[in-house]
């Protein structure tokens, strides 16, 4: 039993921490807010080249081939820096979604494409009613009862559902299944898709902890300096406690996102159950950090203008996207408990 | 990473199993606030030292296994798993012995952990005073050097095992000069010496796990200070560490209570508010959390990280999640839950009850949890100090 990463987990991790530092700021992101797709290619690209893109596609597709220990410290990342690129739709969902079901054919032509950074991949589970990045998306991955579809932009129709954050550009999409489309049907599509959507769920949780602690940092960076009553607020009682509650949420939230990866990644029969506990787990811990945030820096918290919006939002979206806590705390109560 | 245990951890907790399994008694001992209760869990303390098991992650030489905290972790999860009797010299085992361990004398490890290990000596706390709570640098007790002895002359309150024990560890202050948290000394007091009187307190429950300790004129030999006079504060922080962390503590407590509450809800849940349902939901998965941040403190410390101010997160979470699994498992029981032991109509002979009780004392003991979340604030995220 050794419950911790190995050092080419963490070396990875700092190499994305590092050039997200730089490259994702919070004028990026809202760059990427009012721009037209929501993200950015130059990025992308430059994520490609650092492997991120292609983190878990196979070598002998030109990928990293790495696995959801790698992946979620990467996406911990991400969220940390609240990256506006397609990467839990592309990387973390639908490239093993293409290792798992496409024909070889397909497999390696996008793949090899999303290795390069020359392609993102939009994501659509029935039971979850918007694609993100869907307008954006080179190629659509779509469920439709049994079957699973690898659909061309050019052949749906999408309805905008605009995000409370930007950056995420939801769509409802209309689409004909054809036979020409389609990937996997039966048994075969059934257990595609439920691997997806726990894989989408982990994802997401891993963001999650990042956007938590950034949440936690701004607000402990405020509490620091902001001055009444003669002393910083972060001195008053009130605050500390507030802070503490939140971090310790973050902290139980951790390990059970960890142990969440290695059951996906090594395949595990209890992985719905982790995955579950997971997105509850971090959903909780993000809705409570949003909560404490905005209270610690009150009214300039409140404003457009003030960089706290960024998490915030980002939180509050992915708390609720790939199943909420209820929704995934009623899946883990249907595996743990008896029937009365 | 690797969430597997390997052979040699299967082969302890087998080990483990098997002699759990032929030695924990049938029927559980009395309350361990009672006289005779004390005296049986006394007994059971020495049949586990007897097997080897009474302090398995101490080392061998003082009645230990040498056990890694991978195994420690291993063995509790099988205690309480068989059942076996609450720990009546944890204060000791748990508490004290890992100081005397990292900072005792070779003196006082000879003199005092297999002792410790045995049963033979149990041991309560002496923290608190009428006036020293959650603001334990007020302690006023106090220590007079005179030739190779310290008089003691104080009050000592809430002392955990205090009406029973035989010793008692706790600060005294040996600077009069000296402010708040300098110029205290950690000192250890037999409790049959002259000029101690023990008054028992009945707690919430009516039994007494607890005493007022009166000292008056008492001489100890200077060779039972641990660590340095005038440096008690390090050495009593290192050990409330240990009471906050890990070691007071282990998941398999909750993951076992998590289990019952499971098993509660399977025969009542039924009749009771659906609504409940979900909190059995969300106890089963704190107890895992728990479970799983342990292990991951565990493999940090193992890897070399130490642990510090972070043992107040553990503390937090593991006093609160008591307290709301065992609220949950009264709101299942709605009008049985006031019932007693002896009351016919008693679900799980009125344990839920007394395990609410014992659970709300959590987020008071061992540095309430307003003292915790300071210190979270202060140490881990850094924030100014209160001025």
């Amino acid at each position: 039993m050794r419950f911790a990463f190995d050092e080419d987990h963490v070396l990875f991790r700092t190499a994305v921490r590092e050039f997200l530092d730089k490259e994702c700021t919070p004028a990026d992101i809202r760059a990427a807010w009012s721009s037209h797709r929501g993200w950015s290619a130059d990025r992308w690209t430059k994520l490609a080249a650092l492997g991120v893109t292609g983190l878990t596609v196979p070598e002998s597709h030109g990928g990293l081939g790495m696995d959801e220990l790698s992946l979620v410290l990467v996406l911990e990342e991400s969220g940390r820096a609240g990256l506006p690129e397609p990467i839990v739709d592309t990387t973390a969902v639908g490239a093993p979604l293409l290792v798992e079901v496409a024909p070889d054919d397909l497999r390696e032509r996008w793949l090899r494409a999303v290795t390069a950074g020359q392609a993102v991949l939009g994501v659509g589970l029935a039971g979850l009613p918007y694609v993100d990045h869907a307008g954006s998306a080179d190629l659509l991955l779509l469920q439709r009862g049994d079957e699973l579809h690898a659909v061309p932009p050019d052949q749906v129709t999408l309805f905008e559902q605009p995000s409370l954050d930007r950056a995420r550009r939801l769509a409802s999409v209309e689409w004909e299944p054809g036979a020409g489309t389609l990937l996997a049907d039966g048994g075969r599509a059934a257990a595609a898709v439920e691997s997806a959507f726990d894989r989408g769920a982990l994802a997401t949780a891993a963001e999650l902890l990042g956007v938590s602690q950034q949440l936690i940092n701004l607000a402990v960076e405020h509490a620091r300096h902001r001055v009444q009553f003669g002393q910083p607020i972060g001195a008053f009682q009130a605050v500390k406690h507030m802070l503490a509650d939140a971090l310790l949420k973050l902290e139980l939230a951790r390990p059970v996102v960890y142990r969440a990866a290695y059951s996906v990644a090594r395949g595990m029969p209890e992985r719905a159950l982790d995955v579950s506990m997971a997105k509850a787990y971090a959903s909780d811990a993000a809705t409570l950090a949003c909560r404490v945030a905005l209270q610690t820096h009150g009214a300039i918290g409140y404003t457009w203008e003030h960089d706290l919006q960024l998490w915030m939002k980002r939180g509050w979206a992915l708390a609720a996207a790939w199943g909420d806590t209820a929704w995934h705390r009623a899946r883990v109560g249907a595996a743990v408990l008896p029937v009365p | 990473m690797d969430l597997d245990f390997t052979p040699h951890e299967e082969e302890f907790r087998r080990i483990a199993r098997s002699w759990l399994e032929d030695n924990v008694p049938a029927a559980p001992p009395a309350s361990m606030d009672t006289a005779e209760g004390f005296e049986q869990h006394r007994a059971w303390e020495r049949e586990l030292s007897a097997g080897g098991w009474s302090a398995v992650s101490w080392p061998v030489e003082y009645g230990g296994q040498g056990a890694n905290l991978i195994e420690w972790l291993v063995f509790e999860e099988e205690y309480y798993r068989a059942g076996a009797p609450g720990r009546v010299n944890q204060n000791g085992i748990f508490l004290l012995g890992p100081t005397i361990i990292e900072i005792g004398t070779d003196e006082q490890k000879a003199r005092f952990l297999p002792p410790m290990a045995s049963g033979d000596e149990i041991w309560c706390q002496g923290w608190s005073e009428p006036d020293a709570g959650s603001d334990l640098a007020a302690i006023r007790s106090r220590a007079v050097r005179d030739g190779d002895d310290y008089v003691l002359d104080g009050q000592k309150t809430w002392c955990s095992r205090g009406a029973f024990g035989d010793w008692m560890f706790g600060l005294f202050r040996t600077d009069p000069a000296a402010e708040r948290h300098r110029g205290l000394t950690f000192i250890l007091v037999p409790m049959d010496a002259d000029g101690v009187t023990v008054r028992p307190i009945a707690q919430l429950d009516g039994e007494t796990g607890f005493a007022e300790v009166f000292l008056e004129d008492v001489r100890v030999p200077a060779a039972n200070v641990v660590g340095e006079k005038d440096r008690g504060w390090a050495v009593a922080m290192a050990t409330a560490g240990f009471e906050r962390g890990l070691s007071l503590r282990s998941p398999a407590r909750y993951t076992e209570t998590a289990g019952r509450l499971v098993d509660l809800f399977g025969r009542v849940g039924g009749t009771a508010d659906p609504a409940l349902r979900g909190e059995v939901v969300q106890s089963w998965m704190d107890a895992e959390a728990y479970r799983l941040h342990t292990y991951w403190t565990v493999s940090r410390l193992i890897d070399g990280g130490a642990i510090g101010a972070e043992s107040s997160l553990n503390k937090l979470w593991w006093s609160e999640m008591d307290v709301r699994m065992h609220e949950t498992a009264l709101r299942l029981l709605g009008p049985s839950a006031e019932l007693v032991e002896q009351a016919p109509g008693a679900v799980d002979d009125g344990r839920w009850l007394d395990g609410f009780l014992f659970a709300l004392a959590g987020p008071i003991y061992a540095g309430t949890n307003e003292v915790q979340r300071n210190v979270v604030a202060d140490r881990v995220l850094s924030l100014p100090r209160s001025s």
